[in-house]
């Protein structure tokens, strides 16, 4: 087959959904070709999924919309076609690992669309194991979603569609429910398939430096609808396109740039693995470094919460949270890092009352919490849930920050000047006669965020604040929590977002199977490859480049941290 | 400690019956039960349910909740009657033997007692037949055996995700509920009635809006891999009638054939033993 025979073809392709004013996706023109890999950025709202729904025939057979110029799919145009057509070409993987989970087993959910297809029941079986074995999950069969890890669960969505020997993959998202070892196994299974299958995929993903883990032919970046660059990764990282853009680049370019090394084609700077470093650039980051001073530490301020040998468990039989111990102070900011069902939300939920512990005490500034309520707990300590939908339960943003008030039954006046006041910290100030369905996700968060500074708790406790953002929403979040945390607030973040616990955080408690296995700095942490493994993260490539300049890794990290903080302040 | 239903692995005989087997079993056992208040009929049936029960493996403890919350009810069910027409027996049996004199119109009468006996006893005829159906069906299983009865298997899974989901949303439910408690929203029983209305507004308000979210996403998922192309579709855990199968609707039928026999030599519904 020649391979300069595009499997898609956008031609002046323009997508107008009927509830919208203005078309989400103008004048698009792409080729992609068979078996190519294919990596498309771009903040939120820049069209990306809009473009992926085109592909697999949600658009325009689900969401209704108006189409101008055309796109066709091994041959066939969409606009005539139908999702079932589309669906034996394009086999979509979606970002929620798992509300797409259909199957009551994963037997049944790898075999879900050759039963729609009516095939018989021999070998449906032969193929459906035939399948979960290409993702590993033969052993897995007869269990349920719920007894799987995220991984698990995004294999079984790889398997179900694979099922059908599709020969495009489309991923929406894969790494943004993942925490970043299963993230990295992931990018490395797709390059797999690929290769075996010889399929061509497509990944929409604005983790860019993990999507770019096994490497890419094309990055296409999109802005405001359009495509706004169309090249090879390294094409890209040697322009200043992605930053114009406001994506985040790869850590190791950053560092690069900081030690003023002149980037050039002969060096390979796609991915941190074919990074080929000349003896002068080594010597000009070890330069850099050198110039660099340890900060002192800030002086530590007094104890707010103070958790003693704290055992829980749902049910009797098993203990969720095993002996856990630490402290907390005031003006803190502290992520609790670990894998899913390690024990990190459970233990957010004792601190706010939620559960009570089975054993072991916990202290709010020196006093025993046992007695106190939910509702005693929460004027200290707020609690802000992952998914914003979750929390808000009325229309109007005004009325939504100023709910805990207005159940304290405080005078009207008083509210009003409570909720101005605290709109006007989280810059939600001009929305205050908003419905919150007009809102963005980042927006709506920050609401969430809103209801519970109001009530002027002084630890605030996040679930997840940055899962699904984009580099914008994520830094707009994460200053926002700085400026808080500036202000005297204590923040405790629970998380899988290896940026932000390098980025924002000055320490790391890291939970594995119910157990606290380190209280420590987050450079200590990425410089451990052991407990980064028990923790299910994985290694930056900061720690890399340190150690291929012959530097400290941990020092080199701090040093990055520090001197990235200075230039982004 | 299960309160709820649903579904309890265990290798038994009866395990092992195809789920539509145990949706017919169960249908032509309720009706064969339903029709008959002949007690010779009615306490077979119950003795054979029981055995079924001894081969299903399962324990008291499986379904001690779920029995005593249906002995409750057949005991409200009962006195119910009683109040309402003390003499309905002496209607259908034709004599009235009084035992003893209670107060005003109640007596303690044969036919009466023996009558709700009856009404009893279809109760307890079906409730093994649905306590098997429920614990011992996969509910992979569940929505291909609606759809080997004929119902269309759109629907089948419907009902069969819905289930899934239920878990799912009551989890949702607590996690809600509990970050609306931390906002003051109270729902323990110290508010007023009108209070606590509006409060679990605060809770369903999110828990709908996620459910759709839920939805939207499952659907999509279900549509682009092919769901509602064709007519019919296969079904990978569906399994072949086996002999066990067969004798399992044979039993089912001959029940009913016998209810209906009963009906025929008694020359109607009721057993008489008065006369």
């Amino acid at each position: 087959m020649n391979m300069r025979e595009p499997i898609i073809s956008f031609k002046d392709y323009t997508y107008h959904y009927r509830a919208q004013a203005a078309p989400t996706i103008t004048d698009i023109n792409l080729e992609i070709y068979k078996g190519e890999r294919i990596i498309i950025v771009g903040p939120s709202g820049c069209g990306k999924s809009t473009l992926a729904h085109c592909l697999n025939g949600l658009n325009p057979f689900s969401y209704p919309g108006e189409i101008k110029g055309n796109l066709t799919i091994c041959g066939v145009e969409t606009a005539k076609s139908g999702i079932f057509e589309l669906s034996q070409y394009v086999g979509t993987v979606l970002q929620d690992t798992d509300g797409q989970f259909i199957g009551m087993t994963v037997l049944e959910d790898i075999a879900f669309s050759m039963e729609n297809e009516c095939i018989p029941q021999k070998e449906l079986i032969e193929r459906t194991k035939a399948e979960a074995e290409k993702v590993g999950l033969l052993s897995k069969l007869g269990d349920a979603p719920h007894a799987l890890s995220g991984g698990q669960k995004q294999r079984v969505s790889m398997a179900g569609v694979m099922v059908n020997q599709v020969p495009i993959l489309l991923f929406d998202e894969p790494l943004a429910n993942l925490d970043p070892a299963a993230g990295r196994d992931a990018i490395e299974l797709i390059d797999k398939l690929q290769k075996d299958g010889e399929k061509t995929v497509i990944i929409i993903e604005h983790r860019l430096e993990d999507a770019m883990h096994m490497g890419a032919d094309r990055i296409i970046m999109m802005e405001n609808g359009k495509i706004i660059s169309d090249s090879t990764p390294e094409e890209l990282f040697l322009s200043n396109k992605l930053i114009e853009a406001g994506i985040r680049e790869p850590l190791y370019l950053t560092a690069l740039k900081y030690a003023d090394v002149a980037l050039s084609k002969d060096m390979h700077v796609e991915r941190m693995q074919t990074l080929s470093l000349a003896d002068t650039h080594k010597e000009q980051i070890r330069k850099w470094f050198a110039k660099r001073q340890a900060k002192e530490p800030a002086p530590e301020r007094e104890e707010v919460l103070r958790v003693e040998n704290i055992h829980f468990g749902y049910t009797p039989e098993r203990e969720n949270l095993t002996d856990i111990s630490f402290t907390i102070r005031k003006g803190d900011m502290v992520s609790i890092v670990g894998k899913n069902g390690a024990g990190k939300s459970t233990m957010a939920k004792l601190l706010c009352g939620f559960e009570t512990p089975n054993k072991g005490k916990l202290y709010l500034r020196g006093r025993d919490m046992a007695e106190d309520t939910i509702k005693e707990r929460a004027a200290h300590i707020g609690y802000v849930m992952q998914n914003p939908n979750q929390m808000i339960s009325k229309p109007m943003i005004y009325d939504e920050v100023a709910l805990s008030l207005v159940m304290q039954k405080l005078p009207e006046e008083e509210i009003k000047e409570r909720v101005h006041e605290t709109l006007k910290i989280c810059g939600l100030y001009e929305f205050r006669n908003w419905p919150i369905n007009a809102l963005s996700y980042g927006q709506k968060k920050r609401v969430t965020i809103a209801s519970i500074l109001v009530s002027k708790p002084q630890i605030l406790i996040l679930d997840e604040p940055t899962a699904g953002q984009d580099f914008r929403h994520y830094t707009e979040i994460m200053e926002f929590l700085k400026e808080l945390n500036e202000k005297g607030y204590t923040v405790l973040m629970i998380t899988h977002d290896m940026h932000l616990m390098l980025e924002y955080t000055s320490r790391s408690l890291v939970f594995s199977e119910g157990r606290k296995i380190a209280d420590t700095t987050p450079e200590k942490l990425f410089a451990n490859p052991q407990l980064l493994q028990q923790a299910s993260l994985k290694e930056t490539s900061l720690y890399q480049l340190a150690k291929d300049c012959g530097l400290p890794e941990e020092a080199y990290i701090r040093a990055f941290i520090e001197y990235d903080r200075e230039v982004r302040s | 400690m299960s309160a709820t239903l649903s579904y309890i692995k265990k290798n038994s005989p009866i395990h092992k019956l195809t789920g539509s087997t145990k949706f017919i079993f169960f249908l032509v056992w309720s009706l064969a039960a339903m029709i008959t208040y002949d007690t010779r009929v009615l306490v077979g049936m119950f003795l054979l349910g029981v055995v079924f029960f001894r081969m299903s493996k399962l324990t008291w403890k499986d379904i001690r909740f779920a029995v005593l919350f249906m002995v409750w009810l057949i005991a409200l069910n009962l006195i119910a009657l009683f109040l309402f027409s003390p003499e309905q027996g002496v209607g259908i049996y034709g004599t009235r033997t009084e035992i003893v004199h209670l107060f005003w119109r109640y007596s303690i009468i044969a036919e009466e007692m023996f009558y709700l006996f009856n009404f009893m006893m279809k109760y307890l005829a079906v409730i093994p037949a649905a306590l098997l159906f429920i614990l011992t069906t996969d509910p992979s299983e569940f929505a291909a055996s609606l759809n080997k009865i004929g119902v269309s298997y759109k629907v089948g899974y419907s009902v069969a995700i819905a289930l899934r989901y239920i878990p799912d949303i009551q989890r949702d439910f607590r996690e809600i509920s509990q970050a609306q408690q931390a906002r003051g929203i109270d729902l323990s029983k110290k508010d007023k009635m009108v209070d606590r209305l509006k409060n679990s507004a605060a809770i369903l308000f999110p828990l709908v809006l996620s459910s759709l979210d839920r939805i939207e996403v499952i659907s999509n998922a279900m549509e682009l891999r092919g769901f509602g192309k064709n007519k019919k579709r296969t079904w990978i855990v569906e399994r072949p009638f086996k002999k066990a199968d067969y004798v399992a609707i044979g039993i089912a039928v001959c029940a009913m054939v016998i209810s209906m026999l009963f009906i025929f030599l008694n020359g109607g519904r009721f057993y008489n033993p008065f006369v």
